[in-house]
């Protein structure tokens, strides 16, 4: 544990990707392939389900560190992350466990998993005895499921490849699905990520997916394509879905479901089953998953688009447990395909786009079900031309468009290096709002107020009653020096207490920006906001100046927007 | 009687008609110590502790009017006896220990119950009221024991040296800044020392405290020894274009706040030593129990917890307002406030 402890704080104390893929190397070289396998998966994002419930070790540490409850609360505002707090106000331990990581999981920290609580306390505070604070640390981030590192899995991915001196994107398709769910890492697990590369084959067997191509935002203004990207003629033009990125796999009469975070979810979409018999075995689709509503009938292009729901819908399905007949009618989902990966067993991605899209039309036609769609291509003449039909994006709840380049190749990960996809996304909603209750923020930010509250007016400036309303929580978008100078003021401003969060003499109003903007019963407001941050500090504006409720409602779609009350 | 109570000029005694650190300026004003938020600039009358005087006088001026005692010399002012005891904080920091028809008071100012060769060691004052600092009140500070500190110090800066790179660390540039360089092994390379950190050093060793030969970049002979050398340097210097001449350095903040990984990563720097000059949570509560106190007034830092919690074991605790620096964030921003300089 001491090692992976190590590892933890060096990747922790550094924000240099080569100090951090040097940190890697040194542990993947060090210790046992068992200890790697279970390194790897952590830091891939895999998660074991929780293993101890978090109260139990609050009451753990309160009877073991002989304090009161208001005191773990108090240190744990104080520090901001609950392992922390446990492992600083656990006491010192003056042992260290040299016993490596996949020893610590696999034969004393799963087998905790579902014991009755009298004998986990029992067994935990011998277990927790072992180890140094910083080791403690790490354990409790461990069985609580909260260990996060600032490492991406390309990181990880990069690291292996070093460790394994082969290419890089031959070890991200080795590690795709690595971190499901049911996975128990092995050192045969690991040894096979890093194993040299040999004949083509055994790395495609069974329901393995490809690593996923992402796209890079394209911050130019449009006058700047041409000269930044070429003509559009060189580029596929489609709408940026909003709804979950997929690939279909099909091999062996069977279809497999995954999501973008290489979760497998074939289970949530029972919809999609029908697909099993017009697809080929050996064929791979990547494409967006979206509710749909078939009701629609609309010959034309456009109108066609309106039967993609909102992702709140998709997100409504997602969060069930279980799925009734009643929730698949209702919210039914399809896939909007835009890419072909594999065909007739053969790996496509170093086909150009071009014929992959050739080759996915012909494969969509020929299948002839609703929950198979084609995403479709736009045209325009020019750069100004597309960017006038991108107006539409907003009525139809996309995001904007992808461009992708004709002649690339289906690349890993954030690569650029076989050809690029780009998102030309619509600039977000925005809004003028003001801050009126704060919060600390967690980790780095722990001491500072960072998390926000923002308010508009319910209704316009000429009614001398009017109210303002919380509508958004947001914390981030601001510089440290910002940061720093907005916690003062709400030092300065504070009208009361309630724990963490302070109310404040409403002061400061900032632009906000979001992605998507709905109603909602659930806030005062009657009106939820997606992905909602700051875009700046509108020290010029006067509070009194803020947008109302009523200019919020107006962002709303057509459709949904509330009836209008003020009957007179 | 209450000995001491709490006024909008700082902490006033009314029957010696004098104040303890007070942050306006007053008459009469007893100094525990020289940080900036106990030390100010302007009143007429000085009294602090003879280890002290050269640091006020560095500070503050040195003409400004200074009685200096010697620790545990007393004298008498209206009737209230004073007398000022080791603090263990920074060098010349003392408790003030006041005594008026058999009730005893004693205001701590800042300190550290762990002894360092940089000052004189805490002395505990039995009282009938002691007023705590509580900076770090909260039972997630513990402090390790210094050696292991400096071994971990002396440790990296090998391990930097053996690759030529020069080691940098942050440290506040009155107290900690002394305390480190108490403890470096000079064996490993040459000691270097910032603009704001080297009078602080010269009034040290002026005092007989030993520290190790430390020099400027600008003076050295050999630049080449650069890779081997360990900087010390204010928070301030972080990130100016002083800090280019150390080329790739590793960098590191010494304080009792890198305690919390939080704070660590937002500092920005590739280590953090946990060492501090005020006393730990066990440290607090050991202080304070030794004093024998029954009323305990807390001030700086955790202050609402370390009021609960010495109620809760049946102590007469109770808030002291002061403008000692109020919060976590606060405080840090003091701190790195304090140390102006120009670099060298
Ligand atoms: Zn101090
Ligand atoms: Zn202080």
């Amino acid at each position: 544990m001491k090692a992976f402890a190590d590892l933890y704080n060096r990747l922790d104390a550094t924000t240099s990707s080569n100090a951090k893929l040097a940190a890697l190397r040194d542990y993947f070289f060090a210790v046992s392939p068992e200890d790697a396998a279970w390194a790897v998966y952590f830091l891939a994002g895999g998660r074991p389900r929780q293993l101890v419930p978090t109260k139990l070790l609050r009451e753990l540490t309160l009877t073991v560190a002989i304090l009161p409850e208001w005191l773990f609360e108090e240190s744990y505002h104080a520090v901001g992350d609950l392992a922390e707090t446990m492992a600083l106000l656990l006491p010192e331990s003056i042992h260290t466990s040299e016993e490596g990581l996949a020893a610590w999981v696999e034969t004393k920290l799963l087998p905790l998993r579902g014991l009755a609580p009298e004998i986990l306390t029992l067994q935990l505070i011998p277990l927790l005895q072992q180890l140094d604070k910083r080791s403690k640390l790490v354990c409790i981030k461990l069985i609580t499921g909260s260990f996060r590192v600032g490492v991406s899995r390309l990181l990880v991915t990069r690291a292996l490849a070093a460790v394994a001196g082969i290419d890089a994107k031959r070890v991200a398709q080795r590690l795709v699905g690595y971190t499901d769910l049911s996975a128990r890492p092995t050192a045969a697990h690991y040894l096979k990520l890093i194993a040299p590369v040999n004949e083509e084959g055994d790395e495609r067997s069974e329901g393995q997916p490809y690593p996923f191509f992402l796209a890079h935002p394209l911050q130019l203004s449009t006058d700047q394509f041409a000269a930044a990207i070429g003509s559009p003629e060189q580029w596929q033009v489609e709408w940026k879905w909003d709804g979950i990125r997929a690939q279909l796999v099909k091999r062996d009469g069977q279809l497999w479901v995954w999501s973008r975070g290489e979760e497998l979810v074939t289970d949530h979409f029972p919809e999609l089953n029908v697909l099993t018999d017009c697809l080929a075995d050996g064929m791979v689709i990547d494409g967006e998953l979206v509710v749909w509503n078939h009701g629609a009938v609309n010959a034309t292009g456009q109108e066609e688009l309106k039967q993609v729901q909102p992702y709140a819908l998709l997100q409504q399905r997602i969060g069930r447990k279980t799925l009734n007949s009643k929730i698949l009618g209702n919210l039914p989902v399809v896939i909007l395909a835009y890419d072909l990966l594999e065909w007739q067993g053969e790996d496509w991605r170093e086909q150009p786009q071009s014929a992959r899209r050739e080759q996915l039309e012909k494969i969509v036609l020929a299948c002839k079900q609703p929950q198979l769609q084609i995403s479709p291509l736009i045209t325009g003449e020019s750069w100004q031309d597309l960017d006038r039909q991108r107006e539409a994006s907003r009525s139809l709840g996309v995001e904007g468009f992808m461009l992708k380049r004709k002649d690339a190749r289906y690349g890993v990960g954030r690569t650029k290096d076989v050809g690029v996809w780009w998102k030309w996304k619509i600039d977000p909603y925005t809004a003028d709002a003001v801050l009126i209750y704060a919060q600390t923020g967690h980790g780095r930010r722990a001491s500072l107020y960072t998390d926000y509250t923002f308010a508009v007016w319910d209704s316009p400036e000429d009614n001398p009653n009017r109210k303002l309303v919380p509508f958004a929580k947001a914390y981030s978008g601001l510089t440290d020096a910002e940061m720093r100078e907005v916690d003062a003021i709400i030092r300065k401003t504070t009208v009361e207490k309630f724990g963490p969060v302070r109310s404040v003499t409403p002061t400061m109003v900032f632009e906000l920006g979001f992605e998507g903007i709905a109603l909602s019963s659930r806030h005062k407001s009657g009106i939820a906001v997606r992905f909602p941050r700051m875009l700046r500090w509108r020290q010029d504006k006067p509070v009194a100046e803020a947008d109302t409720l009523q200019t919020l409602q107006a962002l709303l779609p057509q459709a949904s927007r509330p009836a209008n009350k003020d009957v007179a | 009687m209450d000995l001491v109570i709490a006024r909008p000029e700082g902490l006033y005694c009314p029957p010696g008609d004098f104040y303890i650190d007070p942050w306006r300026q007053v008459e009469r004003a007893v100094i525990t110590h020289g940080h900036g938020d106990h030390a100010r600039t302007g009143h007429q009358h000085y009294l602090s502790a003879a280890a002290g005087e050269g640091i006020l006088r560095k500070r503050l001026g040195a003409d400004i009017d200074l009685l200096s005692l010697e620790y545990g010399e007393s004298i008498n002012h209206h009737g209230v006896n004073l007398s000022l005891h080791p603090a263990g904080h920074v060098l010349g920091s003392a408790q003030v220990r006041l005594e008026y028809k058999g009730e005893v008071w004693v205001a701590s100012g800042d300190y550290k119950v762990e002894a360092d060769g940089t000052c004189a060691p805490f002395e505990s004052v039995r009282c009938h009221t002691f007023i705590t600092e509580s900076t770090f009140g909260l039972p997630i500070y513990q402090w390790q024991p210094q050696n292991e500190i400096f071994a971990d110090i002396n440790q990296w800066w090998q391990s930097n040296a053996d690759n030529n790179r020069a080691s940098v660390l942050f440290c506040y540039a009155f107290g900690k800044a002394q305390r480190v360089l108490s403890g470096l092994n000079p064996h490993i390379g040459p000691i270097l020392v910032h603009g704001a950190v080297e009078p602080l050093n010269q009034v040290y060793r002026e005092a007989g405290v030993n520290l190790p030969a430390t020099q400027y970049v600008s003076g050295m002979q050999d630049k080449s020894q650069i890779g081997k050398s360990l900087v010390l340097a204010p928070p301030s210097a972080q990130g100016t274009p002083w800090m280019k001449r150390f080329g790739d350095y590793s960098d590191a903040f010494a304080s009792g706040w890198m305690q919390l990984r939080g704070t660590r990563r937002r500092r920005g720097v590739d280590r953090g030593f946990i060492m501090s000059d005020h006393a730990d949570w066990p440290g607090l509560q050991k202080a304070i129990q030794a004093t024998g106190a029954e009323r305990v007034f807390v001030t700086h830092g955790q202050i609402h917890p370390m009021v609960r919690w010495l109620c809760e074991q049946g102590l007469d605790a109770q808030a002291f307002v002061t403008e000692y620096g109020e919060e976590a964030a606060e405080a840090e921003a003091n701190l790195s406030a304090e140390t102006e300089g120009s670099p060298i």
